[in-house]
């Protein structure tokens, strides 16, 4: 089967972000970027599902400036065949926006399969892959630590809030990966040297006749509130005192 | 104009957080109408009922669990119908099935909300908690999830309302459940308790682990675990604290073992008083302790547990 994986550039998750002085937003000049964390679970769940033969193609594809092409271009070298960069610009976009241009992306690729990271870590939405999966139509396996073939379809084991869950879906599906899914292999040289030659075509919103609107404002962005300085405790017994008589907590 | 709030229930017990979904709630357009679904459903909603300012119980009793693909498109007719808000607490299955309703309705959706400034303007974190966006939804329908943690739970009235059944036929789905196993635990739940004590890489094995566990049982808490403790094994996923796991703002919060690496703090920092007992003073998590006991866990925990 065809498989389809959406991937994001966000700012590297061990950056520690601030606030613009202006509440505009978060200050992301000069900072390190990064492919997605749970967007590289899914880069590669796909090659695994290639390397076990279910997965005949791999299309990697994302929404955003042009600079993009950087994650597109790791994901080749982990192992997708060719990629597809929706070139828009600066403009932030929302999740339903990201999730029509991938609707018409999935129009034109026809996969059978398209496997999302469960949220991106800069806007913490966690909405795309559910999104796409209305707009297709698919059957959905949000937060997967499990993918398996099982007959026509996939059996998808699910992080919920008691435990797992495991779903069967019909095919085509759309599955967004939880941190327990694998752990992602690193690039190498030669395979990032290889990576350079792989198609990667551009398009942009207006060939795929998706209109870049928000269906929100921010109004603004602000530091989260400050916590007072805490104290050190020499022992059990102090903190015990402490949580009792000065914090009441106990 | 009105509220709809898609609740949850596990086999007719209604979940603790729908208490603080309805208090958010009663912060937008009235009336609030609360929709539960599936075996059990009408046991759940007599719970339902007895909250003050909710108008309405929406049931549909069916069979088995629904499939989000089904349960999103009978909210999306019902949220159809007028304009107002669509909310569900941000738990996993709200987080699966309202952006599909959202998808469905043609509308953005605002995740995570942690305070509501008016019918349309929200705050919620982003990255990881280390900025608040305040946001402004330009949709006719408004679909929210909101942070249990960051709300209060709606008192009980005396009179409880009046309890509709759906007959809506609800559409075959593309996907089906198989087996489910979900952790029991006599403990308080995780995301409503009062005092959490959580677990790190510290602890250095599952064994190890009942530590914490004993701890928490003396504080009548429950147990919360990091991505490291999980990722070892030494405690469920579903306990993991954190951007990506459950979001917790008890009174005490008291890690142990754990460095507080930025993904960890998104999930705990909103928490009133937060302890550390670590080895390393320098630890990222003493920057947000209020107390912090540097001290070998495994001579202190045995200490607190006697102590308590």
């Amino acid at each position: 089967m065809k498989v389809l994986v959406a991937v994001k550039r966000v700012v590297d998750y061990n950056v520690k972000v601030r606030v613009k002085a202006d509440q505009s937003g978060v200050d992301l000049a000069n900072v390190k970027m990064s492919m997605n964390p749970f967007c590289e679970i899914a880069v590669e769940e796909a090659v695994r599902l290639k390397e076990k033969g279910i997965a005949s193609e791999i299309v990697v594809v994302t929404a955003g400036p042009a600079q993009a092409q950087e994650q597109l271009r790791t994901a080749l070298a982990l192992g997708a065949d060719r990629a597809v960069l929706i070139d828009t610009g600066t403009a932030e976009l929302s999740s339903l926006t990201t999730a029509k241009l991938l609707k018409a992306v999935v129009d034109k690729e026809q996969p059978q399969l398209v496997i999302l990271g469960k949220q991106a870590i800069d806007s913490d939405n966690n909405q795309t892959g559910q999104m796409l999966a209305a707009l297709t139509g698919f059957a959905q396996g949000t937060f997967a630590s499990k993918v398996e073939q099982a007959g026509d379809g996939l059996n998808v084991t699910r992080e919920i809030d008691g435990g797992l869950q495991t779903v069967s879906l019909t095919l085509p599906a759309v599955v967004t990966t939880d941190l327990r899914l694998n752990e992602p292999r690193y690039a190498s040289l030669p395979n990032i040297m290889k990576a350079k030659k792989k198609p990667l075509e551009t398009l942009t919103p207006d060939a795929l006749g998706v209109a870049v609107n928000a269906s929100y404002e921010v109004v603004k962005v602000e530091a989260p509130a400050g916590r007072q300085a805490g104290i050190k405790v020499k022992s059990v017994a102090e903190l015990v005192e402490k949580l009792k008589n000065e914090a009441k907590v106990i | 104009m009105s509220s709809l709030i898609v609740a949850e229930h596990h086999l007719g017990q209604l979940k603790a957080a729908t208490a603080n979904v309805i208090m958010a709630a009663r912060e937008l357009t009235q009336p609030i109408e609360l929709l539960l679904i599936g075996p059990g459903a009408c046991a759940a909603a007599e719970q339902a009922a007895a909250f003050a300012g909710v108008e309405r119980v929406l049931v549909a009793e069916a069979p088995e669990s629904c499939a989000p693909e089904v349960l999103a498109e009978l909210i999306a007719r019902l949220a159809g119908r007028c304009p107002g808000h669509v909310l569900a607490e941000a738990s996993t299955q709200g987080r699966s099935v309202l952006p599909r309703v959202a998808a469905l309705l043609d509308v953005g959706m605002i995740a995570q909300v942690i305070a509501i400034d008016s019918q349309t303007v929200f705050r919620r974190p982003i990255y990881a908690g280390n900025a608040i966006a305040c946001v402004e939804s330009l949709d006719e329908v408004r679909i929210l999830t909101v942070r249990a943690s960051a709300f209060a739970e709606a008192e009980r009235c005396a009179t409880p309302c009046p309890i509709v059944r759906l007959e809506e036929a609800l559409a075959p789905a593309a996907s089906r459940l198989v087996s489910e196993v979900l952790s029991t635990s006599a403990r308080p739940e995780l995301g409503s308790a009062r005092v959490v004590v959580s677990g790190g890489r510290g602890l250095g094995s599952r064994e190890n682990f009942a530590l914490v566990e004993r701890v928490a049982d003396r504080l009548g808490g429950a147990v919360g675990a990091s991505r490291a403790a999980v990722d070892a094994g030494f405690a469920g996923n579903d306990l993991q604290v954190g951007q990506t796991g459950k979001h917790v703002a008890p009174d005490l919060y008291l890690a142990v073992g754990i460095s507080g690496a930025i993904q960890h703090l998104a999930g705990m920092s909103g928490s009133k008083v937060i302890v550390a007992i670590n080895q390393d003073g320098e630890a990222p998590i003493t920057q947000v302790a209020d107390y912090t006991l540097v001290a070998d866990l495994f001579e202190a925990l045995p200490a607190l547990e006697r102590a308590l």
